[in-house]
């Protein structure tokens, strides 16, 4: 932080700090609407990329089989997954059927599939979703407005820092015409961590 | 979300993040950031544009063989100088002056001492 191989003898702090006294002193910038600005921005991804994932999977089932194989190389196919964090190996999509329901979950942190579904919920990151989430998986879903016929399965799928959890939920009945922009608009985020059924 | 700007999430000029969520390593980073959008927002800077110099930035340094450490950041700020001397908003010549001011400040410049020692404050007599 001290040195600075382009300006000599200033660091690239020393530089912003004359970068932000020069933009206030001209009247361009107000020093206190920048942190609430970036923290704006720092939370900035949403659940899209997912959407329209599921929403391509939805409509084309030689996607949907290589999504299930494998999910980073197919989400790859749609341009989406090259800044995922570089340790991340593996995006594994779970497919809701109507014998199985998937949740997901990371017990140990947060660890979510941030690529395709954005920043995760607060709730995700809540030590009571994250233990209930396994202990009674079916409870918690009905609390959460999702009442599970009991002779569905419940799958739960634990993320971790190199496999993350991503849920196919089934499509909604009623939309066979519908086109893959229109089925992107109908998948929430809660459908693809599988606290919702669309 | 609606942003007024939209980051690159993918390719060479998307910021670093850490499940999801911008990483800045050090206060400079986001500070420098949150300017650039701050002028981006006011419609002061065009984003394309910037977005340009970034990716011009990156593809520099990845051409010039050098043993200093990655930082992303980094290129934003030469990338950031440039669109606002282009913009005529700031002159490279105004950043050098009172950052060369800012840095030759005596060390703990910045922590309250109980004594009253005077010091100069560049902004006030830099044009």
């Amino acid at each position: 932080m001290t040195t600075d191989h382009q300006h000599g003898s200033d660091s690239p702090a020393t530089r912003t700090e004359a970068l932000e006294a020069l933009l206030v002193k001209k009247g361009l910038v107000q020093s206190a609407a920048v942190d609430a600005l970036v923290e704006r921005y720092e939370q900035d991804i949403g659940p899209l990329r997912g959407a329209r994932v599921v929403a391509e999977a939805w409509t084309d089932p030689a996607f949907r089989a290589r999504l299930l194989e494998d999910g980073m190389p197919a989400i790859r196919e749609l341009g989406f997954g090259d800044n995922t964090d570089a340790h991340v190996a593996r995006l594994v999509v779970k497919e809701n059927t109507d014998s199985v329901h998937n949740l997901v979950v990371c017990t140990l942190c947060s660890c979510y599939p941030w690529a395709v579904l954005g920043l995760p919920p607060a709730w995700y990151k809540s030590p009571a979703y994250r233990a209930r989430a396994v202990r009674e998986p079916r409870r918690l879903l009905a609390e959460l407005g999702l009442d599970l016929s009991p002779d569905v399965e419940v799958r739960v799928w634990d993320s971790s820092a190199e496999v993350r959890y991503m849920v196919l939920p089934q499509r909604p009945r009623g939309t066979d015409g519908l086109g893959v922009e229109e089925l992107t608009g109908l998948v929430t985020r809660d459908s693809m961590i599988g606290v919702e059924q669309l | 979300m609606t942003l007024p700007v939209r980051l690159d999430e993918d390719g060479a000029a998307a910021p670093p993040r850490e499940n999801g969520e911008l990483a800045f390593s050090a206060p400079w980073e986001s500070r420098l950031f949150g300017l650039t959008m701050a002028l981006v927002e006011a419609g002061r800077l065009d984003w394309e544009a910037f977005r340009g110099r970034l990716i011009g930035a990156i593809a520099a340094w990845e051409e010039t063989a050098s043993d200093e450490e990655w930082n992303y950041w980094q290129r934003w700020q030469e990338a950031f100088e440039d669109s606002l001397e282009s913009a005529g908003l700031v002159a490279a010549p105004e950043i050098d002056h009172l950052s060369g001011q800012l840095a030759a400040r005596p060390h703990g410049h910045d922590h309250s001492h109980g004594h009253d020692h005077h010091h100069e404050h560049p902004t006030e007599n830099d044009e």
